[in-house]
């Protein structure tokens, strides 16, 4: 099980067991690890445990939050780490990250959103549980179709003769341009969508944001601006 | 017109090999799959889910609808390829659920069917496909683990994530659950193409800067090419089963239906 433990000029002032998938740091009353210091904000910064590893995240903090030296919006711990909020350490030790060797190379395990007695942990039944939970909620947000990871996407002419009209990206696959002049694809991926030349001639390629697309995909974000054979379209995702 | 290569290895630190792969060029049919589960049943999983695609696929491919419906986002061999996966999840599932030494086994997938200058991936759980065009390497899938989902909420970057304890743990898998969610994508298929699968012993001994030099290096020769990502792969370590299916487009594959015939010619 991994833990936190406080201390403020070199005093350990507390010890926290990070046994719940959310611990909150900060200076008000409703917090895990109270820090009750005018340079600790009141809601400072939290820590996720997912199975065994534990991920530490800024609260949009005044002061900001540092590990080893360094400020940090997110952080995946590591065994050893010391997070400074304020004048107050917070240094974060982990057994199960520390015993090292083959852990790396354990069988592959599943994580469902409705899955009972997850990867065996070494602490409490009951423990288990609730840091699972996040994995839990976690694996359900990954379950997404494609469509409703890569978002609704559509394309609106900007140049031309058919200025202000628009295409929803509606399949996995289109194809814009004109064959024998210039052909660039969409296509639509978990990650979201993205443009790739399938025919340039006499040296003209697609281009997006002004920048030419060559052998590799290039990902579109909102606003994007696309041009294949002469003619621009914004790329609108919503 | 396409090239075919596949290797399965055992690795040097597992005593079974639980991948299944399989090619089917003449229906332009890759297949592979990363088993798991005791007692044999990481075998089972792979090698039913594995034979069933192949054999679905195969068998169904000829009598294909030539177009999807109008409202329909995917191609009919996507359409089809959803279909047999799901037909895989039943079998896996169904054979766990009635036999009690195969209770909790499951499995990756990830099929490349290819077809009129297009392909269409689909893929459950940590099995990727890559693309190596005009010297560039690509992974085209998107894992599901819990450690691709740390990635993505900026956990991690890619890097740090290997040294991670969770990295063993999918979100999706083949024959957990009644029924499998699996990603589905198409893409334009180009000579000079050459697509990766692979299963996760090599993606996690080799890192992607090296397999887009060796396939780089020897992909005019399928056969050496799969040869020497297994080597490598055995070299650092060899932690687990290592399996490649790849694929080579050599000429262009035009079916049925010209692809320009398809064109959303509609800002003309």
């Amino acid at each position: 099980m991994a833990k936190l433990t406080l201390s403020f000029n070199d005093q350990i002032v507390a010890e926290y067991e990070l046994d719940k998938e959310q611990m909150t740091i900060g200076r008000k009353a409703d917090n895990d690890v109270q820090i009750d210091n005018l340079a600790v904000s009141g809601h400072h910064a939290r820590i996720l445990t997912i199975l065994n590893d534990s991920f530490l995240e800024d609260q949009n903090s005044t002061n900001g939050t540092f590990v080893n030296g360094s400020p940090i919006k997110k952080h995946a711990l590591q065994d050893g780490d010391a997070i400074m909020i304020g004048k107050h350490l917070l240094t974060y030790s982990n057994e199960a990250a520390s015993r090292g060797g083959d852990n790396d190379f354990e069988r592959t395990m599943v994580i469902r959103p409705d899955t009972k007695g997850m990867p065996e942990n070494s602490g409490s039944e009951s423990v288990d549980r609730s840091v699972e939970a996040l994995g839990q909620q976690i694996a359900a947000e990954s379950d997404r179709s494609v469509e409703q990871a890569a978002g609704r996407a559509r394309v609106r002419v900007v140049s031309g003769a058919n200025a202000g009209k628009e295409l929803e990206l509606k399949k996995a696959l289109t194809t814009l341009g004109k064959p024998g002049v210039q052909v660039a694809a969409i296509t639509r991926r978990a990650q979201g969508y993205f443009l790739i030349e399938i025919e340039a001639k006499d040296g003209g390629h697609p281009s997006v944001n002004g920048q030419q697309v060559g052998s590799e995909a290039i990902r579109l974000d909102n606003e994007s601006v696309i041009e294949v054979a002469g003619v621009k379209m914004e790329f609108l995702l919503s | 017109m396409l090239a075919f290569a596949e290797r399965s290895d055992t690795g040097r630190k597992r005593p079974h090999n639980e991948d299944r792969v399989a090619a089917d060029p003449p229906h332009g049919i890759a297949v592979l799959a990363d088993g798991m589960g005791g007692h044999k049943g990481g075998e089972i999983a792979s090698a039913l889910a594995v034979e069933t695609v192949t054999r679905e696929l195969a068998t169904r491919l000829p009598g294909i609808a030539t177009e999807s419906p109008d409202d329909e986002a995917y191609a009919p061999e996507s359409l089809l390829t959803r279909d047999v996966v799901h037909e895989a999840n039943t079998i896996v599932y169904e054979t766990a659920r009635t036999q009690p030494q195969y209770e909790g086994m499951g499995t990756t997938l990830v099929v490349a069917l290819f077809y009129d200058d297009r392909l269409t991936l689909a893929h459950v759980g940590d099995s990727r496909a890559y693309r190596l065009r005009g010297g560039q390497l690509e992974q085209l899938t998107r894992d599901h683990t819990l450690m691709q989902e740390l990635i993505d909420r900026g956990f991690y970057t890619p890097e740090e994530a290997r040294a991670s304890l969770n990295r063993n743990i999918v979100t999706r898998a083949l024959g957990i659950e009644e029924s499998v969610n699996a990603d589905l994508q198409e893409e334009i298929a180009l000579p000079g193409d050459l697509y990766l699968l692979c299963s996760d012993g090599l993606n996690d001994m080799v890192d992607d800067e090296a397999i887009r030099l060796t396939l780089d290096k020897f992909g005019d020769n399928l056969e050496e090419a799969a040869d020497q990502l297994i080597e490598e792969a055995n070299g650092n370590g060899g932690q687990d089963n290592v399996s490649v299916v790849l694929a080579r487009v050599i000429k262009p594959f035009p079916c049925r239906r010209s692809w320009f015939r398809r064109f959303v010619d509609w800002f003309q």
